[in-house]
């Protein structure tokens, strides 16, 4: 290899040291730095996750995945929780299962986790009884849970649980918000803001069990700085935010992703290049993905990747009355 | 950064409020008028204008207090002003309860019904203000749009740290001054006076009178009550400022010694070596460092903090400085909950008093150090005297607690090294010096050394802020304080504490004796309960104050504080799911997983007070007491 | 540049760039995926950025520093910093002793180029333009990022070769995170300069005039002589319309009719021709011209292939549809067309004729098998063999010592304003662009609905509008030396006095490129959409937009 004047490669990144901990009796030696969670997939080991996402900071919000870490006075977040040379870790223990199951029931019981892909397996695996905090409170008006105030107290109505039941909010043509299905996981701000889009289209909003993702004092997406890139979408683990066509096709009993293929492409417009993963149905593209682990997109698209496919759908001129050439 | 901002505009005297906080807008870009050529052809932004993002609470708090809430125009005002996105501005302002995002009067009169008042004498205040009529100031009335904004109204307030005053109210009459007084005592024809305009009459924290005044072994509160608060004269005159160039000639890794052998402790409840912290955080090699004085004291029940900030300013100005002088800061905030407007008066004047003399700034006594206090105030959010929270809370951000770790020590205001002490550690800092870090090791117990206040209330004759040697008895201070003959339980250490029973308060007060009785000292609260007391109402009203004051981040607490409320309420009114025993085992498994599992303090202790009110009271199952 | 045409760097670089200049580009509207790699740089490593833009973009408003330079006067403002940076001894004096001819006299060529000659030329205060300067130059990595606010000028190649002046001049190339990049405005611009798709080079970059190597390779492959000549850009091919050199067109995938400047002349070019094909997925207003059409796949979802990104990245497509009945595949198209004019190729697969190009083209891409292009998520060519991993950015070959290759060399170029002035009949200046939800004429985009389309406007400052009594949604007639058109107008401060902007997204209604003029720079043939001068009127009565 010739002499270069300067470096010319990447700028060095310090090599990390390897440590060595223990996690459920197994030694495992990783990168220092690494998280619980990093080093449990390295050993195969499953730890179940609602707020963590790879493309994402960890906000560890859900506390799903909480590990016990010997002589730590709670449980530690292992999506964030780096692991130290020595540490010892169970991630099956009765005080880790109890409050797992605890956070299962409590989401459970007060949000609607019926197109959470996994939660029903979730739920029989940590044997939840989300029932028995009583039956859910009616669900709340349109708009009542955004002129919630922060630290003033409604009346509990007694022997009902309190839900996040709320009419879906429904006021553009590409995509829906259904807070009644909202876990308050943060990746849909996350994506939004600074991780991703910095469009900072959403925020959280209120606090407490009020709290909420919110435009600015709740406008609809179209008065907001919304610019329906769907990377929200992309991020949602629960089905509460959702493309319109898929909604109305699930309305309409007509989604059936048993049937639908996945291909990935290359999106049409700009030459940035975006990996585009169309899903079909019936020779028709009925949603458009990026995946998470493209080195460009990050799971990412703009408006236009991810809904302007729609026209190799439209009016082609095969369908069209031929020229009239002379 | 690409905002978008709607057409909402300010008001002339919203923006001139804003303005008066940042100074006139210095471009089209933010806010000001177009026309300059220089203008049309470049403009600052960027990361500029994301450093000023710390601003934006102090914004929103001008806005209210100019005109009683934070109008559409005036919150867009100020995302442009400081290029904030509006939802995220949203975001904050909807954080914290004393700032409103509907139209509120401007006149507000802020009812405690807290653990502390709402036995002796608020419930009255508050039915008598329920019958004028007067709007109740948080609930957005259908026609709000008619609000009458010079027609008073009146809200429900959390613990207004006046427990030995009690009831309480805090008066915020908005406006260019905004007015805000701490009132206590207040009777139902008061309360409708206020309503009805009556002047809200003179602070009840202006003067300080100490239970123990005049007792010769106060260290921390030997000035209190004694000196002249607003003097810096009178400050010097009862040995102030001596420690502090003192301290400059010893050097900071000297400092540091004193203060790590004096063993002084953390008294904001988590109890960790000051010194340690002090000495993690001057070797830092990341800059700059922050100081922060934690005077967020939001606990129900505690109100010591109150009576060193607005008694003695000047000490906790120089044991800032001092602090400041061994950790290497030049900047230090103090973060001041709301609800105490005197105290904040009586700091501000101070620092500018210390600044003037040279004790601030940028060359302390001709010195070569350099330190200044900025005092940020709260806005009404008790998670914010969580350490991360409150970093958070002066990033301009919601006051969502952060993971740890990392530690302040490490990464903390800014993401860089940061002490943070509470008042009445830092207060500590000055006696330490004057008489020697191993001398003052030799005060309270071997364990817990020095002396500690403790907030008394409730069910005693003599309400108030108390100075003892750790060690001493909990008897002997509530026999001190004249607690009430038929005296059934004692709520130590605060909301976030434990219930004892009237035959359990032989313990020591010292951080061992809290320990070896399964409770803690907490923030030093000792708020007595006779048999006049509703204990179960009293039960319920911690349990909605964890759900009000959840910052709703993490699932265990935002939604097991609710569910831990609903099944108390489900056994206070006899109508259980599963039986009591039932709700109680429920009550034990929610408790249980938000101590475990939730990110912070908060959640962590949520189930403390309930589960001692259950187990060692008896409440709901009779045993007990 | 300096033989291959594509981007020096890649999209992850600029995330641990120190400064970026983004140059002529709205990025965040038009790249907006790339913007996230930039703002990854700017939040997270601390990149600080300019944005050079007449406009205060959305990607403007993301600069530490906004240079609102006049439309046309780049090479004013690049060769005041090249100054600036030699008079302050910030030019990289080593990189280019060992890399860079022609300095002294590049340097003598910007001496005149003061900065307080700068500051009236350019409109952006000397002070900003010294600071950028020298932040460019001390960089420990800085990159220079641009889009048709460079290339849609009349000098169009000058403006490019003045960036690049730069990047020579501080050694601000061939290295990770520093360099000079085009960001490519259509999805596989970048891969059909790599086929050949352009009238100077053949397949990988390989000069048709000058590299008689190439030519052979090809002459034997395919069996015919390839003339040594270029062929016309598309400029030379409509002026050679006009002389009736040229009589019939084959018209693929592309709307002239409507995203060329000066529309009406375009079309009368267009009629003006013996036989027009357009082979297409939609009737676009150029195919309604046409003799024949040819309806096509839809080649990014309905056929397998290839493209190539700006960062050089070739990428495979795949078909995940069926084209609509009796629409078929462009290869199978051109084959039978071929066969028609009899030359059977047969019915070549995408992965055999791409087999053929990397044979042609081995030093190109003699690595980028349809395997590895799989297994990899694309490779960033040049990619020589099987082994080699892509490559990642250019030209560190002037960095070794000895040099390896041909120096770099400095570029003499000077400024110009651009063809059309103010004048007082025409007393504005149009500069054209994108919007994030809408793509060139909206061909594509119009097949759905964005919540943010509010149709074509007319950009105008306030102080215009305020000056022409016009206020925001008002409906007026623009007019330039060559037709006009009516829009309602839209108040954005976000430009400046006597500047008004338009996008070409919506044809039918607004046909912006009756407006532009179609003066092209005469070495890329692309024309000067970025600056006409207009007028802007008052309409009497309510008419509709669109209408002429």
């Amino acid at each position: 290899m010739t002499a270069t004047l300067v470096h010319l490669g990447r700028p060095d990144r310090t090599i990390k040291a390897r440590i060595t901990c223990t996690i459920d009796g197994h030694a495992v030696t990783v990168d220092e730095g690494t998280t619980i969670l990093a080093a449990c997939r390295t050993l195969g080991i499953e730890i179940p996750t609602l707020c963590f996402l790879e493309t994402l900071r960890p906000v560890n919000v859900c506390r799903l995945c909480v590990v016990e870490v010997e002589g730590a006075r709670v449980l530690a977040p292992s999506c964030s929780r780096a692991t130290e040379a020595g540490m010892v870790v169970h991630t099956k223990s009765e005080r880790v299962r109890h409050a797992r199951r605890l956070v299962l029931e409590f989401l459970a019981s007060s949000v609607d986790l019926s197109t959470t892909p996994g939660m029903a397996d979730l739920l029989a695996e940590y044997a939840c009884t989300p029932a028995r905090f009583g039956p859910p409170a009616p669900q709340a008006l349109a708009g009542e849970r955004d002129a919630a105030v922060a630290g003033h107290h409604a009346a509990t109505e007694i022997g009902f649980a309190a839900t996040v039941a709320q009419p879906v909010k429904t006021d553009n043509d590409l995509y829906v918000r259904d807070y009644a299905k909202c876990v308050l996981c943060y990746k849909c701000v996350e994506a939004c803001g600074v991780d991703h889009q910095n469009t900072f289209a959403i925020a959280v909003a209120g606090r407490g069990f009020n709290a909420r993702i919110s435009t600015e004092l709740a406008v609809p997406l179209t008065d907001s700085a919304c610019v329906y890139c769907g990377n929200c979408i992309a991020v949602c683990p629960t089905g509460a935010l959702m493309p319109r066509a898929e909604f109305d096709m699930r309305a309409a009993g007509t989604w059936d992703e048993t049937v639908q293929t996945t291909t990935d492409t290359i999106c049409p417009y700009c030459g940035v290049g975006c990996t585009l993963s169309l899903h079909v149905q019936g020779n028709t593209i009925v949603k458009a993905t990026s995946p998470l682990e493209n080195g460009i997109t990050l799971g990412n698209l703009c408006i236009k990747g991810r809904f302007g496919w729609q026209f190799v759908q439209g009016p082609r001129p095969v369908d069209a009355a031929p020229p009239a050439g002379d | 950064m690409d905002i978008k901002l709607s057409q909402a505009a300010a008001a002339p005297d919203e923006r001139a409020a804003v303005d008066a906080l940042l100074g006139p807008p210095d471009s089209p870009w933010v806010g000001g008028a177009r026309g300059a050529a220089r203008d049309a052809h470049t403009a600052v932004g960027g990361r500029v204008m994301r450093e000023r993002r710390h601003l934006l609470v102090p914004a929103l708090q001008t806005l209210q207090a100019r005109i009683g809430w934070i109008s559409e125009g005036g919150l867009i005002y100020v995302c442009e002003r400081l290029q904030v996105p509006p939802a995220e501005a949203w975001g904050v302002a909807t954080f914290y309860a004393l700032l409103a995002t509907s139209p509120r009067p401007r006149r507000v009169v802020h009812v405690c019904d807290d653990v502390g008042c709402r036995s002796r004498g608020a419930k009255a205040v508050l039915a008598a203000l329920e019958a004028t009529g007067a709007a109740i100031a948080h609930e957005p009335a259908a026609d709000h749009m008619h609000l009458d904004a010079e027609r008073p109204g009146w809200m429900h307030s959390p613990c207004l740290g006046l427990c030995d005053q009690a009831p309480a109210a805090l008066v915020t009459d908005a406006g260019s001054p905004c007015d805000e007084r701490l009132l206590g005592h207040v009777t139902p024809e008061r309360a409708r006076a206020l309503l009805d305009g009556a002047a809200p009459g003179a602070d009840a924290t202006s003067v300080t009178v100490l239970p123990q005044q005049g007792d010769a072994s106060l260290v921390l509160l030997a000035r209190a009550g004694v000196v002249d608060p607003t003097s810096l004269e009178s400050y010097r005159a009862h040995g102030g400022y001596v420690e502090l160039p003192k301290a400059i000639d010893r050097g900071a890794e000297a400092v540091i010694r004193e203060v790590t052998a004096s063993k002084l402790v953390g008294r904001g409840g988590a109890a960790f070596p000051t010194g340690r912290k002090w000495d993690a955080v001057r070797t830092q090699t990341a800059t700059p460092h922050y100081l922060i004085c934690n005077a967020d004291e939001s606990e129900p029940g505690t109100f010591k903090d109150r009576v060193l900030l607005t008694a003695d300013p000047f000490a906790i100005v120089e044991s800032m400085t001092i602090a400041a002088f061994a950790t290497g800061c030049e900047k230090g905030f103090i973060y001041l909950r709301a609800e105490y407007p005197l105290a904040a008066q009586r700091m501000r004047h101070a620092i500018d008093q210390a600044r003037a003399a040279q004790l601030l700034g940028d060359d302390i006594l001709g010195r070569g150090v350099r330190f200044d206090i900025e005092i940020r105030r709260g806005a009404g959010a008790y998670i914010c005297g969580e350490e991360t929270a409150l970093f958070e809370s002066i990033e301009g951000k919601r006051g969502e607690p952060r993971s740890k770790p990392p530690f302040p020590v490490h990464s903390g205001l800014f993401g860089k090294p940061t002490v943070v002490n509470n008042v009445e550690t830092l207060a500590n800092v000055l006696p330490i010096l004057r008489m020697g870090g191993e001398a003052y090791a030799k005060t309270g117990t071997s364990q817990s050394t020095g002396t500690r206040l403790f907030c008394l209330s409730g069910a005693v004759a003599r309400p108030g802020v108390y100075e003892l040697p750790f060690g001493a008895s909990l008897r002997a201070l509530l026999e001190q304080a004249g607690a009430s003959p038929r005296l059934r339980a004692v709520l130590l250490g605060g909301a976030a504490g434990v219930f004892l029973r009237a035959d359990e308060i032989d313990l020591p007060l010292s951080l061992e004796g809290a320990r070896s009785a399964d409770a803690t000292l907490g923030s030093g609260v000792v708020m007595a309960f006779d048999d006049d007391e509703d204990l179960v109402d009293i039960v319920l009203r911690l349990a909605a104050f964890f759900r009000d004051e959840s910052c709703g981040q993490c699932v265990p607490c935002r939604v097991g504080t609710v569910r831990q409320e609903e099944a108390l309420h489900r056994l206070a009114r006899g109508r259980t799911l599963a039986g009591a025993p039932g709700e109680i085992a429920l009550l034990e498994e929610i408790g249980v997983a938000m101590r475990d599992a939730s990110i912070c303090g908060l959640g962590q202790t949520a189930y403390a007070a309930v589960e001692s009110a259950v187990k060692r009271l008896g409440l709901f199952t009779g045993a007990g007491a | 540049m300096f033989g291959a045409g594509g981007g020096t760097n890649s999209y992850q670089e600029v995330e641990d760039a120190d400064v970026v200049f983004l140059w002529g580009s709205n990025a965040r509207a038009a790249h907006p995926i790339w913007f996230h790699h930039l703002l990854k740089g700017v939040r997270q490593h601390g990149t600080r950025l300019y944005v050079m833009d007449p406009r205060r973009t959305e990607s403007a408003q993301w600069a530490d520093v906004w240079c609102g330079l006049r439309v046309g006067s780049d090479i004013a403002l690049a060769n005041a910093m090249a100054r600036e940076i030699i008079h302050a001894g910030l030019h990289h004096q080593a990189f280019i002793a060992n890399a860079c001819e022609g300095f002294d006299a590049f340097a003598a060529s910007v001496e005149p180029y003061t900065l307080e000659w700068a500051e009236p030329i350019t409109g952006i205060p000397a002070d900003v333009i010294r600071e950028a300067a020298h932040a460019f130059a001390t960089a420990p990595r800085a990159m220079i990022c641009w889009t048709l606010g460079i290339t849609e000028h009349h000098n169009a190649v000058d403006n490019v070769l003045a960036l690049i002046n730069l990047c020579l001049l501080t050694g601000q190339i061939g290295r990770w995170g520093a360099g000079c990049n085009p960001l490519r405005g259509q999805n596989n611009v970048q891969g059909g300069g790599d086929m050949g798709a352009i009238p100077n080079k053949l397949p990988g970059f390989q000069d048709i005039e000058q590299d008689a190597d190439a030519r052979a390779r090809f002459e034997a492959a395919w069996g015919v002589p390839i003339r040594p000549t270029y062929g016309k850009n598309l400029t030379q091919m409509f002026q050679a319309m006009g002389t009736g050199e040229i009589k019939a067109l084959f018209c693929i995938g592309e709307n002239p009719a409507q995203s060329d400047a000066d529309a009406h002349h375009i079309e009368q070019m267009i009629r003006g021709l013996d036989h027009v094909v357009v082979q297409e997925i939609f009737l676009t207003k150029t195919a309604q011209m046409a003799h024949v059409v040819l309806p096509a796949a839809a080649s990014w979802c309905e056929s397998d292939g290839t493209v190539t990104n700006s960062e050089r990245r070739v990428q495979r497509c795949r078909k995940a549809v069926e084209p609509p009945e009796g629409a078929r595949d462009e290869l199978w198209i051109l084959s039978e067309i071929a066969k028609r004019m009899g030359l059977d190729l047969g019915h070549p697969t995408p992965e055999a004729l791409w087999n053929e190009f990397r044979a042609l083209a081995p030093q190109f891409a003699g690595g980028l098998s349809y395997e590895r292009l799989e297994a990899l998520d694309g490779i960033q060519w040049p990619c020589p063999d099987e082994s080699h991993p892509g490559s990642t950015y250019l030209h560190g070959r002037l960095w070794e010592q000895p040099r390896q290759g041909r120096a770099a060399p400095f570029s003499i170029v000077m400024h110009e304003v651009p063809f059309e002035q103010r004048d007082a009949n025409y007393p504005l200046l149009l500069t054209t662009g994108r919007r994030l939800d809408s793509y060139n004429t909206g061909v594509q985009t119009s097949g759905y609905a964005s919540p943010l389309r509010t149709g074509e406007t007319v950009d105008i400052s306030p102080e215009d509008a305020a000056r022409f009594g016009i206020v925001d949604g008002e409906v007026v007639r623009i007019s330039s030396r060559r037709g006009s058109v009516l829009a309602p107008a839209r108040i954005d401060p976000s430009l400046r006095e006597k500047l008004v902007f338009m996008t070409l997204h919506f044809p039918d209604d607004v046909a912006t490129n009756v407006l532009t003029i179609d003066k092209a720079d005469p070495k890329s043939g692309t024309a000067e959409f970025k600056a006409c001068a207009v007028r802007i009127e008052k309409v009497p009565a309510r008419v509709p937009a669109g209408v002429r």
